[in-house]
């Protein structure tokens, strides 16, 4: 994929003829968009480092980064002189345009066809011909539309002429680059897309429409009219690493590259790395981390963890650096809210789990909670654990605002607070996990947590 | 302490002050500041710092980014009713007075990225910006589009920016189903009881020792801490009962070493205070009123919850009291409660054992209208016509929360009813009225 546009470009001055949708399909967090982050923090912290402890300069701040996939292959193509004079790139998200009408406003920005001063909208004539978005006849067009205030049948109108006055031999080419695809196919009657799509079928202004989405499914979003008007090209971007792969890929990540200008450091760096990814420990966890997840981007985390140990009095990764890192990346993190709730909301929680157990996951009230606790206490003769009803109240409604437990019914407000109906957010084994590592735990709530029978 | 928090980019001056400020915090603190790096670096996007109420998790947060002199934002996102309050915010702290401005009156998410790329490049920084979110579980509530755009904001307006979240709330919950970028996690873990001691310690009487408040620090934890580990709940505690506890050394009883005696007088007034003023049945000022007042037993002033009492019309006493028993009897004991001539019921029968006592565990049960009317009919002594009036008194028990309509389909015609108060409350009523309520619940047969 890397090399096909960027080789029909070179033959071809006009590579996007047909309009294509790269649907650029893989779990989110693969790296699509987040290609090499990593790689420039990391290598910009080591220089950094480097620079302060060696010498005193400055100039290998200048990385070459590249932010997206596809902008390496938008950067390779734009490397194309006649690409780069010629093609337009209009960069959506589906995140930032939420509706049709923003992202409508977004293209025209994009496309310089209209100046922007405070919130009023003018269309400058001379841009937009400068642009030559449409060749000559535009500009007739264009003085038409001088006054137009931004209203959104007028703006896809304006933008819909625009388009349609457009031929294939004289236009510029326009590159509509939409990340989270999916999002813009939740907007209303996909007008947007529909209208894109449509200008990309007929004989107008060239254009390409490249959707970016995670979901499978994206074509099922799509309404009949839509979908018929795609082109039906996909691009799957599923990981297929080995583990080979992905330990070759570790080191690749954190070796220098070969620019560096102190080549003793590059050196000894790069071996150091070596080294490290040959460490049994590094590879056991590089393994589990593998088995959990093959995206680089929770790789990038776990690295970024054990680089951001490396300092001026350490200037190496050890094997226990990234043991240290995974660690933080694989905790529980209930387990670690567990660990400082109080003695009391822990009781609560056990006598949640006993009601779980005898009732079978149904759901239970406050009423029925304390009820189970005033069991345990009475059967312990010395009971230090005997608070008022209120202060018991008080730890529940605790456990419930940290989302321990979740309330069944919506409308909360109507029913006291004694008798809502409430569910226990947490798993058998990890309130057992929890209670062994709890700091001073008394061994009789340890035992009645133990005990089957409340 | 574990002053030695070092780092290339920062002055060591700063790093010790920043030490000073965050006691018991030297970990988090330090982990944090190497993940920021040096003020030049790219930083990771998104840190998602979580942990209990009163970790220190802004704390730490505010206290690095102040000391350090980094440019940031800090945003509640409780005050934040509407996402252009936010971006208005952010932007004010970024970039200075006349940033906001630029947005329009309610601005999409859209237009602040367009705003923050356009004054990014004005005024380009050379460090790390911050944004802060304090209470982050709120922005769940909020745009759907919102939390995963903050969390690749970096990517979205091309600057070196780091969005921090802070909540009380594990990430699970906060994952969207179609997933978003992962920040990185912290935790904060909980104060450990030495810790506790420690850090309530440091804001000692400057009239007395340190070793004695210590020593009182020590006590209020011995009562407190298995029901409440909130430092800040702590600090309230110690601030307001410490001037009971240095009541003996004033007059002269006792003299400072002994820490028994002490404890004899001032424990049984903490537990009062568990009862008191730590659910806030009685304000914080009024319990040092008390306190003043030697004569009144703390506690004797009556809380918020004594003042349940209300005062209600005859009929409408006896609609609750109807709705009550409605509500917390089973309907096919009504025949044996209410009539007269009821037949011949078996006992073994009517009690049926696993029915037993379950209905004030379970909670109020609705009930029809036809069936509130008939059971009032009945434990209401005299003739009563069913006016407007009782009506209208049904409608605003409603209105003041003793009753609540269920199923809201349908308003006139065979409308369901739940009772909503509690047993002491009807009991308090019941007895205005001398109507023997035990008799009449079957859960007290």
């Amino acid at each position: 994929m890397f090399q096909t546009p960027a080789g029909a470009a070179e033959e071809d001055s006009c590579p996007m003829e047909r309009v294509i949708l790269y649907s650029l399909l893989e779990p989110r967090g693969s790296g699509k968009t987040m290609y090499g982050m990593l790689q420039r923090i990391a290598l910009s912290q080591i220089c950094l480092l480097y620079s302060q402890l060696l010498l005193s300069s400055s100039c290998m701040l200048t990385f070459f980064c590249f932010l997206q996939l596809l902008n390496c292959i938008l950067r390779e193509l734009l490397e194309v002189k006649d690409i780069n004079k010629n093609v337009l790139p209009v960069h959506l998200n589906g995140l930032l345009q939420t509706d049709d009408r923003i992202a409508l406003k977004e293209i025209t920005r994009q496309l310089n066809l209209e100046n922007v001063v405070g919130d009023k909208v003018f269309v400058s004539v001379y841009r937009s011909y400068a642009v030559c978005f449409v060749p000559l006849q535009f500009i007739a067009c264009s003085l038409f539309y001088c006054s137009f205030q931004g209203s959104f049948a007028e703006n896809l109108a304006f933008l819909l002429e625009a388009l349609k006055k457009g031929d294939r031999s004289s236009s510029r080419p326009v590159l509509f680059i939409l990340d989270e695809f999916d999002l813009f196919a939740h907007h209303k009657n996909q007008t947007l897309l529909y209208n894109l799509l449509d200008v990309s079928q007929s004989a107008q202004a060239p254009i390409a429409v490249i959707g970016l989405t995670c979901r499978l499914d994206v074509l099922e979003l799509l309404e009949k009219r839509v979908k018929s008007r795609f082109s039906h090209r996909q691009i799957h971007l599923l990981s297929s690493l080995s583990f080979i792969q992905y330990l070759d890929n570790v080191r690749s990540q954190l070796s220098l590259p070969q620019d560096f200008p102190d080549t003793k450091f590059h050196d000894e760096w790069n071996d150091g790395i070596k080294t490290l990814c040959e460490d049994q420990l590094v590879v056991d966890v590089l393994q589990r981390h593998y088995s959990s997840s093959k995206d680089f981007r929770s790789l990038h985390l776990l690295l970024m963890l054990a680089l951001s140990r490396v300092s001026a009095s350490k200037p190496a990764i050890k094997p226990t650096d990234l043991l240290e890192a995974s660690r933080v990346c694989m905790v529980d993190s209930k387990a670690n809210i567990l660990h400082g709730l109080s003695i009391l909301e822990l009781c609560l929680i056990i006598a949640m789990k006993h009601l779980n157990d005898i009732y079978e996951g149904e759901p239970f009230n406050f009423q029925m909670v304390h009820n189970e606790f005033k069991k345990f206490l009475q059967r312990k003769s010395h009971s230090i654990h005997n608070f008022d009803k209120p202060v018991v109240i008080k730890a529940f409604e605790h456990l419930q605002q940290l989302e321990l437990i979740k309330s069944m019914d919506s409308s909360t407000a109507k029913i006291q607070k004694e008798y809502q109906l409430v569910k226990l957010m947490l798993d058998h084994s990890q309130i057992m996990e929890a209670l062994q590592k709890y700091p001073q735990c008394p061994t009789d709530v340890k035992q009645w947590a133990m005990s089957a029978f409340g | 302490m574990a002053a030695q928090l070092q780092h290339l980019g920062y002055e060591d001056k700063k790093l010790q002050r920043v030490m000073e400020r965050v006691p018991c915090r030297d970990v988090q603190a330090s982990t944090l500041l190497a993940l920021m790096g040096e003020p030049e670096q790219c930083s990771y996007p998104s840190i998602f710092i979580y942990g209990h109420r009163a970790t220190g998790k802004s704390h730490v947060m505010h206290t690095l980014l102040k000391e350090l002199e980094l440019p940031y934002a800090t945003v509640s996102c409780v005050e934040c009713v509407s996402v252009g309050l936010l971006f208005e915010q952010v932007l004010l702290s970024l970039f200075g007075s006349d940033s906001a401005s630029l947005l329009s009156r309610s601005p999409s998410l859209s237009d602040f990225v367009r705003v923050y790329k356009q004054l990014c490049v004005q005024a380009s920084a050379k460090q790390t910006r911050y944004i802060v979110l304090d209470r982050a579980e709120l922005l769940r509530n909020m745009e759907t589009n919102l939390l995963p755009a903050f969390l690749r904001l970096q990517e979205l307006v091309e600057d070196n920016v780091t969005v921090i979240l802070l909540s009380e709330i594990v990430w699970d919950k906060f994952r969207p189903n179609t997933g978003c970028f992962e920040p990185l996690l912290l935790h904060f873990p909980d104060y450990s009881k030495g810790e506790l001691q420690q850090i309530l310690s440091e804001d000692s009487h400057p009239s007395y020792s340190p070793e004695l408040y210590s020593a009182f620090i020590n006590i209020l934890l011995g009562v407190f801490y298995s029901v409440c580990r909130d430092l800040r709940e702590l600090r309230h505690l110690a601030a307001l009962n410490f001037s009971k506890f240095v009541e003996p050394l004033e007059q002269g009883k006792v003299k400072e070493g002994d820490t028994h005696k002490l404890w004899r007088n001032i424990e049984p007034h903490l537990k009062k205070a568990m009862q008191t003023v730590y659910l806030r049945e009685v304000s914080s000022v009024q319990w040092e009123q008390q306190l003043q007042m030697e004569e009144k037993e703390a506690g004797a002033v009556r809380g918020l919850s004594a003042h349940a009492h209300v005062e209600l019309p005859y009929y409408s006493k006896f609609l609750l009291i109807a709705a009550y028993l409605a509500s917390y009897n089973p309907a096919r004991t009504d025949k044996r409660f209410f009539l007269k001539h009821h037949g011949k019921i078996k006992k073994t029968n009517f009690l049926k054992k696993h029915e037993k006592t379950s209905n004030h565990l379970l909670g109020p049960k609705p009930f029809p209208l036809d069936r509130l009317l008939a059971i009032f009919y009945s434990v209401v002594d005299s003739r009563v016509a069913p006016t407007a009036s009782v009506f209208s008194q049904i409608s605003s028990l409603v209105t003041l929360q003793l009753l609540n309509q269920v199923g809201h389909d349908d308003q006139l015609d065979a409308p369901k009813y739940k009772c909503a108060v509690s047993l002491d409350f009807i009991l308090a009523i019941s007895r205005t009225v001398s109507f023997d309520m035990v008799k009449y619940l079957y859960d007290f047969l």
